[in-house]
């Protein structure tokens, strides 16, 4: 099993379960293994394993209209994946989304396959206006995974949270 | 069978149920007939209606949720046949409209035109039972044994392809969305 921090994955998890999140929307990423079995183990989280990342926008969108509270994992190429659905439903229709991007490609990245996705999300969240912050310490998880989820309802809009390799990454 | 015809035939079994449409010629047919608050048209997102459906179906099992879907779209997400199979929630029913084109955008040819088999790919997807209708009767007799079958079904409707004169409706989109939610809410609340 690669060094992904646990303790630091059953913060993040805590943290949506403390904000009502009950649907949760992933792919498979080396940073999200264990939130995603976090997410399988519990009997009160209904994980949704998709083929492709637009898919969880769909779903997060029925989810929210139909009164429950979702999360959406992803890598950053995930996200790439994603744009459109995140334009053309989830900004066309008003839909809050809570989107947690597992951050590669940054420094300290070994994997020459990641290099690239990591270099454009920052450029992409500011050019699709959706309002991010950066997961990068323990002590911050907690709060700004609530005060993320807190503009989303009132903004009625998707924002972001990038899980970066400090937080993510066992040193 | 044209798609309108196929609608009316069915209209009366969606008034106690949630409905999620693609946009174009799905959306604006059945406003013709007749809106309702538990109608929600996706007017954009290709591909996302099925989607959409599984998402409301997952998050409350207690409603039987409809999804009118497109050969173009469902083309453009068929790893969310998969998904859908995945979960195959009982209180899902899942219809596609087949007119072999893109009509709306001026009929360019989809690749049902050459012979895929959406039903063909739902079944192999893992949908529990997909089939394939040609007439109006058999249309509204597989919608009928759907609705009381409690399996995830996809029935594929092939339809002429003809539409409306025109696409946009007066009902706008973030009126339909909070109005579709509303009704959502309501029946939450009859609980």
């Amino acid at each position: 099993m690669p060094p992904v921090s646990t303790s630091s994955s059953r913060l993040i998890y805590d943290a949506l379960k403390a904000c009502g999140v009950r649907l949760i929307s992933a792919l498979p990423e080396t940073w999200l293994v264990h939130l995603i079995r976090m997410a399988d183990e519990d009997p009160e989280m209904t994980l949704v394993r998709l083929a492709k990342e637009e898919e969880g926008v769909g779903i997060s969108a029925g989810a929210h209209l139909a009164g429950v509270k979702s999360a959406m994992l992803m890598q950053n190429h995930g996200f790439l994946v994603a744009v459109n659905g995140i334009v053309s439903c989830a900004q066309l229709y008003r839909i809050p989304l809570l989107i947690l991007i597992s951050h590669r490609g940054s420094f300290g990245e070994r994997d020459p396959w990641q290099t690239e996705g990591g270099g454009v999300t920052e450029d992409l969240l500011h050019a699709l206006r959706i309002a991010y912050d950066r997961l990068d310490e323990p002590s911050h998880v907690a709060h700004r995974i609530s005060e993320a989820q807190t503009l989303a309802y009132s903004s009625n809009k998707p924002v972001a949270l990038l899980l970066c390799r400090d937080l993510m990454w066992e040193p | 069978m044209t798609r309108l015809d196929a609608l009316r035939s069915v209209y009366d079994q969606l008034a106690q149920r949630v409905v999620v449409t693609i946009m174009g010629a799905v959306a604006a047919e059945l406003q013709s007939i007749g809106h309702r608050p538990n109608f929600f048209y996706l007017q954009h997102a290709m591909g996302l209606a099925s989607s959409m459906g599984l998402g409301i179906a997952l998050s409350r099992p207690e409603l039987s949720v409809i999804v009118l879907d497109g050969d173009g779209s469902v083309l453009m997400n068929l790893g969310g046949l998969t998904t859908m199979a995945r979960y195959r929630p009982k209180n899902l029913l899942h219809v596609v409209f087949d007119n072999e084109s893109l009509l709306s955008v001026g009929g360019f040819p989809t690749a049902t035109s050459t012979g895929s088999d959406i039903a063909g790919i739902a079944r192999a997807a893992g949908v529990p039972r997909a089939s394939t209708v040609q007439s109006i009767e058999g249309f509204a007799r597989a919608v009928e044994d759907a609705l009381v079958a409690e399996e995830l079904r996809t029935i594929v409707a092939k339809v002429e392809a003809a539409g409306p004169s025109r696409y946009v409706t007066d009902l706008a989109l973030l009126e339909n969305r909070f109005q579709f939610q509303r009704y959502l809410q309501s029946e939450g609340s009859k609980m």
